[in-house]
């Protein structure tokens, strides 16, 4: 496939665009504060777009598109318990110890309620953690255009790492937020035609419905046993492993969707950020996952095939060079790009933070200017970006990357969960007990995974096996933390005010209408996402 | 976020790309022949979908218009 001229003015387009922005941002950078968290003022709808748009990089438009080929309507569990759910929780529960306590990051609040022992592993893991996913998602974007487009896989790493690095390192946090509210919409204009146009195709959802496997365009029915549908997990694992561990774990403790919420202007801007957030979020499956099962129907088998084996990852680029015609297929090309470097953009961000102030500025260089921790955050970007670039070239090639994700996030992020957990709602949790629950359970999914790995547990899929390890991250970390707690010595309760729900005072709102006011908006999405449960049940 | 604050009002590029993009895509639908048949329709994918991302492009510039001239 070639692109025409109209495609390239569009991408070109783009580009000018996304760096102008960074650009006209670099004079309000003054502070570090400015740099890292926006200098906490930006509005609750720029926080709440830039909050999912950070999530919607290329391992969800890309991986999402392949599960919904791969698995069907199975694949909303990721959005509809895996993910709405958790954000009403974020916003509702646990942003008002975030954004109230003035943490910069999420392991400076565990250092503000724990110790420096548990805020220093989790930015370690962190950092590690977002460099892969930024890798990842680098890796991801070039391999999809040296196969739809030809393009070379070093010219397209180099050229969107450079873009994504120009504006990061000249505008910050509020560059990021502001080039993810502007790809949002690319997304959604880029890929909406596509999904009206491939269902149509397809036969309209009833044509659809008769032309997939039986049960793929249900997402309960099908989940009494793991041997009943194509993901291989029952309804116990989609429950507590998507539902409860692995998808709190990532909405309510992932500092690079936290940290969109943080630069919101005041308590109840962070409190709608996720919940605005929620909204879109709630429609995404129309847009990735149902065009992936159209692919599924659509496209010849042999499309499928890369090396011989069967991968859906390029369900969606395969869509998009069949049914665009030049000039839409620009637009298509760009929303896929704009994808790509908001995942990126949002861990480099998110990266440059944990490095300066949970690493560097507490082990490094403790007592520098906000001058020179500005100019350190900066050289961060730099080196989050080439970091991104090495990771993109030793990322392996699992079958299917969100499943790649997915193992990552059940080595950091479940057991992270039951640590905040216990943090904000169980006062007597003791630091001792923090840091032993947070290395056990980490522990523990490392060894799940091995003994996966060496045959010694069965599972129908690996996306069964991560949620399974995720559940035990979880059950360890949760254990191990009471149990030390209890045997150790705890924080004076006059220090834990607004970092424990016990021990702080609850947020009003009756200042605001009804309607505006965040519980309010909690109800309506959470009506919302029963109903679709419901529909697609 | 005003413009006193960052110097930008993010409707003002996205409202500009948009019209751009829009612009430019609906007029290389004049001129081009491609047709996608949908409900027996024989659709101009690129001057509709061009038609919308102009409104959208000129809705954002309204709604950042309308911000900057209000008192912050």
């Amino acid at each position: 496939m070639h692109l025409q001229w109209i495609d390239y003015a569009i991408i070109g387009l783009y580009c000018v665009f996304v760096l102008g922005v960074g650009f006209t941002l670099k004079k309000s950078m003054r502070t570090s504060m400015d740099f890292f968290l926006s200098g906490r003022r930006i509005p609750a709808w720029i926080t709440g777009l830039a909050f999912i748009s950070a999530n919607l990089g290329a391992l969800e438009v890309m991986g999402m598109a392949a599960n919904g080929a791969k698995y069907g309507m199975l694949t909303t569990h990721f959005y509809w318990l895996g993910a709405i759910p958790a954000m009403i929780f974020v916003g509702l529960c646990m942003m008002p110890f975030y954004y109230g306590s003035r943490a910069r990051s999420v392991p400076e609040y565990l250092r503000l309620r724990f110790d420096e022992k548990t805020r220093a592993f989790n930015a370690m893991t962190f950092a590690i953690m977002t460099i892969l996913a930024s890798g990842i998602n680098l890796y991801a974007m070039a391999l999809v255009f040296k196969l739809m487009l030809g393009w070379s896989i070093h010219a397209t790493i180099l050229l969107s790492a450079v873009v994504v690095l120009i504006y990061t390192f000249l505008g910050g946090l509020t560059s990021s937020i502001y080039n993810e509210v502007l790809q949002f919409f690319l997304i959604v204009f880029g890929i909406l035609p596509l999904a009206v146009v491939s269902v149509t195709y397809a036969g309209g959802w009833r044509g659809l419905a008769a032309r997939m496997p039986p049960g793929f365009t249900h997402m309960w029915s099908n989940l009494g046993h793991a041997s009943a549908n194509p993901m291989g997990v029952d309804w116990f694992q989609m429950i507590a492993g998507l539902g409860f561990v692995l998808s709190f774990g990532y909405w309510c403790t992932d500092f690079l969707v936290i940290q969109r919420a943080l630069a919101a202007r005041d308590m109840a801007a962070a409190q709608k950020t996720p919940l605005i957030a929620a909204i879109p979020k709630m429609f995404i499956p129309f847009l990735v996952i149902v065009p992936g099962m159209a692919a599924w129907v659509l496209l010849p088998k042999a499309a499928f095939l890369v090396q011989g084996q069967v991968s859906y990852n390029m369900a969606l680029p395969l869509l998009l060079a069949h049914y665009y015609p030049p000039g839409m297929l620009g637009v298509g090309i760009t929303a896929l790009l704009a994808s790509f470097m908001s995942g990126m953009a949002g861990n480099v961000t998110a990266f440059n933070t944990v490095w300066t102030y949970d690493i560097y500025q507490s082990y490094i260089r403790p007592a520098a200017s906000d001058a020179h921790y500005l100019a350190m955050g900066r050289i961060a970007t730099v080196s989050g970006v080439l970091l991104s670039i090495f990771a993109a070239y030793v990322t392996l090639s699992f079958n299917n990357i969100m499943d790649y994700l997915q193992l990552i996030f059940s080595f950091v992020n479940a057991p992270l969960f039951a640590t905040f957990l216990l943090g904000m709602f169980w006062k007597r949790t003791t630091a001792n007990g923090a840091f032993y629950g947070l290395a056990s359970g980490t522990g523990a999914a490392a060894l799940h995974y091995f003994a996966t790995l060496h045959g010694w547990f069965f599972y129908r899929s690996e996306m069964a096996a991560n949620f399974d390890r995720a559940i035990y991250a979880w059950g360890v970390c949760f254990v191990v933390t009471i149990v030390v707690s209890l045997f150790t010595r705890p924080r004076p309760e006059a220090e834990l005010g607004g970092l424990v729900y016990s021990l702080t005072k609850r947020q009003s709102y009756g200042h605001l209408s009804v309607l505006r006011r965040p519980a309010t908006l909690a109800i309506a999405v959470g009506v919302i996402v029963i109903a679709l449960n419901w529909i697609f049940r | 976020m005003n413009d006193s604050e960052t110097g930008l009002d993010i409707r003002w590029p996205i409202g500009l790309l948009f019209l751009a993009m829009g612009v430019a895509v609906g007029i290389y639908g004049i001129f081009s022949a491609n047709r996608t048949d949908l409900w027996g329709l024989q659709i101009n994918l690129n001057l509709w979908w061009g038609i919308i991302m102009t409104a959208f492009g000129l809705g954002m510039i309204w709604g950042g218009a309308r911000a900057g001239r209000r008192p912050s």
